[in-house]
């Protein structure tokens, strides 16, 4: 195992930032012209970057398989998006976001990373605030503020339950302003399939056109990869269908490093699954755990309706394990006690896999009038999905993968180990550690896309242009590398679709989601992550022998692009097997069964996990190389949560 | 359920005819706890099974905030409920029909890509030719610099919550894209952050509309009645203000270099 650098500059953590800032060479304006970038991905990292980076003078490209950019999952963020403005006066500070951050993701991230994002967080609102988003606002004309899990202080700006859209809205105008100047180029319907490297830098991208199969080179000075994280691998989850990891997982194959791919969040309160069709799950929003009860029958499978079982028959299990927190523990132990119950056999509906969330004491206690002006939008919602008036029978909730704190390797400058390779946002893995607090995802995008790359990567280009033979030229798209790049990618299109089984790729794809959510998901132990490291095996020569595609690759063909996601799906969930099962500790989301105090905890082991897990691909059937970049806290102490 | 589909198959390779047609199919299993683009993927794994085209239509969050998806069902864009994009749309809402006729977004500057997959991208451009405020990253206020009240907030946010689904354009019998133009108008509008350019920006986006070929409003309001979101015709009696406006004010300002490619030249922008 090798060590890494993660090049944290020198100096106590309040002056890291600011001395590197200082640090950086710079790209004279007249030479910024010469120099291209490709941005994959346009959601609130892609767009904010190359935005930024536009306007600054870089010659951008965008590459987004969405019709529009605006359309990016960053679009479906509900809650809100941090700051340490501590405009409330509640003693919020960049010391306290970020000892909370910290906290949250249970003592995984990488501290200098963390507290430039808390440096940040302040100037991300003022930027969005100016691009005239609509944040929420008190009569006398100042923003609004809410709390939010895991902090004690209202520090969430927020757009209803709409803040990402808008804060994508906001990135996605800046970007459009830079299209009308020409500084950047959008491809929408285009999708990243190979990363190219020359002389060990990365320099373009191949990608396919979703509209007519046309493979196409592009070449650039550097490259960023933006392109969200890889919750779908567990097929159902609350990304949006076509999120995908294909752009991390193939610039992994590449050689950059892939880092904690199994630290993931499953949400606890999602609308379960309704039958074997369903497509997706869609989030519920945490705040009615202020308020419903969560319980099942004593009796496994019983059948009565629930307003019909007495309350002497119920297990409210929440209630009953955490006294003192009850329903408002935190995401993951609600997640998993849910989950446990299920397996147990006391699950309800169709399913066996949903629990109730029950509001009758709430109407009681509160009435109706006040319980719909809470959450009334969100009772609307469930009942337009399921049916059901949660007013008159409780909602059933059960728990989905929504957030990928595991991602591509990068350094404290967000470069990869590759050189000129870049990776923002959820696609990257640096800030959450092994668990992502509320409010945060939408504020680490916008930080790295608009305050950190367009410092960072004038220096990377700057150097760059003095020391590869090449100086301010790029390789033209059609050099050796490139070619060679695309007659893999035709050659594998090409086997997609000859293959003539009886499996369809959502089928495939299904049935590894299943592997992934009893063994990788929620509670994970080393008998179960080997049995999936199995069972995913044996999928993989299925998706060999038995998939089905529909044969033609000149037009909109969605099964070839399905079964091309999910052959890098399919890789991705064993190196997430690998990495859960090389971690014999808990951690945040990640929680071995082996490793617990007696009361049923994360039992964290500092002395011999205190580190990031990056993988190095040696070669296909090969196990891949772990390498360890160590952790080291130096103005936090490394503490256990408890909620008991 | 037992439903009988009537699909619009456009330029693939079932259809053949560029022009493209009806084709119907019969699904027998249909749960009523489906949504309607489940119902679909319940048709696609069929049709792949069997050997024939898959159907391909637009979707993607599946949770009616992307505004990827968007049909015509039975001439409603969206289905027949009121305030909810295709894929919120579930089978139980759909139990009176036996047959569903789905349609792609109907409109000239909406051409057909693929059976219901219509380009929508010239949303895009009517945005690229200013929907937006000109700052750069950096350099701002601080937020709370700026006063803006709850109410006016509050109407700014609604305004800018358009998905550009399109919805609006299809079920208008002109094909104007007047109600999306003008949320975004309205948003910007509203706001103090937009005043300096708000002159430039309405006629700047009509005019960018009037080229893509929508055409004109006439207050017919079925825009206000089929959108997802519930923008409003208001929006559009601000949007003529904002412009009638901005045509009177013409010679009292200038309008200079904005719309000219490649001249990034900040300073140059005059307020009014």
């Amino acid at each position: 195992m090798s060590t890494l650098d993660s090049k944290i500059p020198q100096g106590s953590l309040t002056e890291k930032w600011k001395k590197q800032c200082f640090d950086y060479k710079l790209v004279n304006p007249a030479n910024k012209r010469k120099f291209d970038i490709i941005v994959i991905g346009s959601g609130l990292a892609g767009s904010s970057s190359a935005a930024s980076l536009a306007e600054l003078g870089y010659n951008v490209t965008v590459f987004t398989h969405n019709d529009s950019p605006r359309r990016a999952h960053s679009i479906a963020a509900q809650g809100g998006i941090n700051a340490s403005k501590n405009y409330q006066n509640d003693n919020d500070n960049v010391h306290r976001l970020f000892y909370d951050t910290i906290k949250g993701g249970d003592f995984r991230a990488r501290e200098a990373n963390v507290y430039r994002l808390a440096e940040i967080s302040e100037k991300i609102i003022d930027q969005c605030v100016a691009q005239g988003v609509p944040f929420a606002r008190e009569y006398g004309g100042l923003l609004d503020n809410r709390s939010f899990g895991g902090a004690q202080v209202s520090r969430t700006f927020y757009a209803k339950g709409q803040t990402g859209q808008q804060l994508l809205l906001g990135a996605y105008g800046a970007l459009n302003r830079q299209i009308q100047k020409k500084k950047v180029k959008v491809y929408s319907y285009h999708e990243m399939l190979d990363l190219v490297l020359v002389e060990g830098r990365a320099v373009g991208v191949v990608v396919r056109n979703l509209l007519n199969g046309e493979i196409k080179s592009y070449s650039a000075h550097a490259v960023i990869m933006a392109s969200g994280g890889y919750s779908n691998i567990f097929y159902l989850s609350t990304n949006a269908k076509n999120c995908n990891a294909t752009a991390i997982w193939r610039a992994y194959k590449k050689g950059a490093y892939f880092a904690n791919p199994c630290f993931t969040q499953i949400h606890p309160t999602c609308i379960p699954a309704s039958g074997s069709y369903q497509s997706k799950l869609t989030l519920m929003s945490e705040s009615l755990r202020n308020d419903g009860r969560v319980w099942v029958p004593k009796q496994k499978k019983d059948p009565r309706k629930p307003s019909e079982i007495p309350d002497n028959e119920r297990d409210y299990f929440l209630e009953r394990k955490y006294p003192s927190f009850g329903n408002l523990v935190p995401r993951d132990v609600a997640a998993r006690n849910i989950k446990e119950m299920c397996d147990e056999g006391y699950g309800v509906g169709k399913t066996g896999l949903a629990v109730y969330m029950d509001f009758q004491d709430a109407l009681k206690r509160l009435g109706e009038e006040e319980v719909e002006s809470r959450y009334g939008n969100l009772f609307e919602m469930y009942e337009m999905i399921t049916g059901d008036d949660p007013y008159v029978t409780p909602m059933m909730i059960y728990p989905a993968a929504h957030y990928t704190m595991g991602g591509l390797w990068v350094d404290y400058n967000l470069m990869s180990n590759i050189e000129g390779l870049f990776v923002l946002g959820e696609a990257n893995f640096s800030d959450h550690g092994a668990n992502r607090l509320g409010a945060s995802a939408l504020m680490q995008g916008l930080a790295d896309g608009y305050f950190v790359i367009p410092y960072s990567i004038g220096d990377y280009l700057s150097q760059m242009a003095k020391t590869s033979k090449s100086g301010f030229k790029k390789p033209p798209a059609d050099s050796p590398e490139f070619k060679k790049a695309e007659k893999e990618i035709h050659e594998s299109i090409e086997k997609l679709i000859s293959r003539k089984g009886q499996k369809s790729p959502d089928e495939i794809h299904r049935e590894l989601g299943v592997i992934m959510r009893d063994y990788v998901g929620m509670a994970r132990n080393a008998v179960g992550l080997k049995k999936a490291i199995n069972e995913i095996k044996s999928l993989k020569d299925e998706f060999a022998d038995n998939l089905r595609v529909f044969q033609s690759g000149e037009s909109l063909n969605e099964s070839l692009e399905k079964a091309g996601r999910l052959s890098d799906f399919l890789e991705l969930a064993e190196l997430m097997a690998e990495d859960a099962l090389q971690r014999n500790e808990s951690c945040g989301g990640h929680f071995r069964t082996e490793y617990q105090t007696p009361e049923g905890e994360a039992l964290r082991n500092d002395k011999k996990f205190s580190y990031v897990a990056a993988w190095e691909y040696t070669g296909p059937k090969k196990k891949p190389k772990l390498n360890m970049e160590k952790l080291t806290f130096t103005d936090i102490k490394p503490s256990t949560r408890s909620y008991k | 359920m037992e439903i009988t589909l009537k699909i619009w198959r456009q330029g693939s390779q079932e259809s053949k005819k560029a022009k493209g047609a009806f084709e119907t199919y019969k699904l027998n299993d249909i749960q009523e706890d489906m949504s309607f683009l489940e119902m679909l993927d319940v048709l696609n794994e069929k049709l792949l099974h069997e050997g024939f085209e898959p159907v391909a239509f637009s979707h993607d969050c599946r949770e009616g905030i992307c505004g990827s998806c968007g049909v015509v069902i039975n001439g409603r864009a969206h289905g027949p409920l009121k305030g909810i994009t295709t894929c919120q749309l579930h089978m139980r809402h759909l139990k009176k029909f036996t047959t569903l006729v789905i349609e792609p977004w109907r409109a000239k500057a909406f051409p057909v890509i693929k059976d219901l997959v219509v380009d929508r991208s010239a949303f895009d451009r009517i945005l690229q030719a200013g929907g937006y405020i000109s700052v750069n990253t950096g350099g701002v206020p601080d937020a709370n610099s700026i006063l803006i009240g709850k109410h006016i907030a509050d109407e700014a946010f609604v305004a800018a919550s358009c998905i550009g689904c399109g919805a609006c354009v299809a079920a208008c019998p002109n094909a104007s894209a007047n109600l999306f133009v003008s949320a975004k108008i309205s948003h910007l509008a509203l706001l103090p952050q937009g005043q300096p350019e708000k002159h430039h920006r309405v006629e700047s986006i009509l005019k960018a509309m009037d080229k893509e070929g929508f055409g004109n409003c006439s207050n017919a309001g079925a825009c206000e009645y089929e959108c997802p979101k519930g923008i409003t015709l208001k929006n559009i009696a601000k949007l003529n203000r904002e412009y009638f406006e901005a045509v009177f004010s013409a010679s009292l300002e200038e309008h200079p270099t904005h719309a000219h490619h490649g001249k990034g030249d900040e300073s140059m922008h005059v307020g009014h």
